[in-house]
């Protein structure tokens, strides 16, 4: 399936309105790939990467692959942006920067992203992730992502 | 008892091979391939194909950020144990990747990552991810590892166990 920039930018301001984000994480083809879908849960927009066996990066304890919660914590740090930002454009990331706190076992890992600053060119955003327990962060990120053309002539 | 010879190089890929690929479930959903090895000199050259379910930006065909880090963070962790005398078991504590141009629709993702220090519990690593040239990169990467973590190493889980030593707890984190 292929998804326009314009059907992406509709979808994006579709689900900004009625909280519900499967229609953004459906068309994007790495998200469908992980399992990786958001939405509104408790007032809050979270992303969601529910366990399966092929995100698993060490069979014996098993945890999940290090790349897998780095592409979980950018994905809802993107997501966080495309909600709070008036306009549609794509973020663009400059850098990532995760920090593992403890291994992630085999159950479905949460993330929630919280932007920092959001500026003319670029924004700053910090973004968490647990597992059954919310006050026990699995991973944690800080990334930078270049927003041009936000509120400027296209 | 003599002094056993070192593993030949070629004899080295074979086998992290084997193990980066059948003994991480990730590393074979992403098609993840170990191209090479520097055994002792602590780096090591990782292949991402591309592949339209690893796309980020459905209008352009962009490989998406994750995939790239997965590629770089199994990279880092495959030089780490390039430069380990014995197989331990090493968790990503963290890792920072500047994004410094698209990849190319189309094409493969190469990781070229470097030890560039270990010490008894940290393992320093630097890593390039590009096309076909390390100096027009698509992304630079600096990672840390903890070194002897709980569970047991890639390499022991692809060749019989050479030392009951891993076992021990450690701080989990992203694991390799």
């Amino acid at each position: 399936m292929t998804v326009s920039h314009p059907e992406l930018v509709a979808r994006v301001e579709q689900a900004r309105r009625d909280g519900d984000w499967s229609p953004v994480t459906g068309a994007l083809p790495y998200a469908r790939f992980l399992g990786l879908d958001a939405g509104l849960y408790e007032g809050e927009l979270r992303t969601r990467l529910r366990f399966s066996p092929p995100l698993v990066g060490n069979t014996s304890i098993p945890a999940l692959h290090g790349g897998t919660l780095a592409a979980l914590l950018e994905c809802a740090a993107i997501f966080q942006l495309l909600a709070e930002m008036e306009t549609v454009v794509l973020p663009k990331t400059i850098n990532v920067t995760v920090d593992y706190m403890r291994s992630g076992r085999a159950v479905d890992t949460w993330a929630k992203a919280t932007v920092a600053r959001l500026g003319r060119r670029v924004a700053s955003v910090h973004a968490v992730a647990w597992q059954e327990d919310r006050r026990v962060e699995v991973a944690s990120a800080t990334g930078h992502f270049l927003v041009l053309g936000r509120g400027e002539e296209p | 008892m003599s002094t056993p010879t070192p593993p030949s190089k070629s004899q080295v890929l074979a086998v992290m091979t084997h193990a980066f690929r059948d003994g991480v479930p990730h590393n074979a959903a992403l098609g993840l391939e170990l191209v090479d090895v520097g055994p002792g000199e602590g780096h090591a050259t990782m292949r991402l194909p591309y592949a339209e379910a690893l796309v980020g930006d459905p209008a352009t065909g962009v490989l998406h950020g994750g995939a790239i880090s997965s590629l770089i963070d199994a990279t880092c962790g495959a030089a780490v144990f390039m430069k380990l005398a014995r197989p331990l078991a090493i968790a990503t504590l963290d890792l920072r990747i500047d994004y410094l141009k698209p990849a190319t629709p189309g094409l493969a993702v190469l990781a070229r990552a470097e030890t560039i220090k270990l010490t008894r519990n940290v393992g320093f690593v630097r890593a390039l991810a590009y096309h076909e040239d390390p100096a027009d990169p698509i992304a630079a990467a600096a990672a840390t590892f903890m070194i002897g973590t709980r569970g047991t190493s890639v390499a022991q889980r692809a060749t019989p166990p050479r030392s009951a030593e891993t076992e021990h707890g450690g701080q989990g984190g992203g694991a390799t």
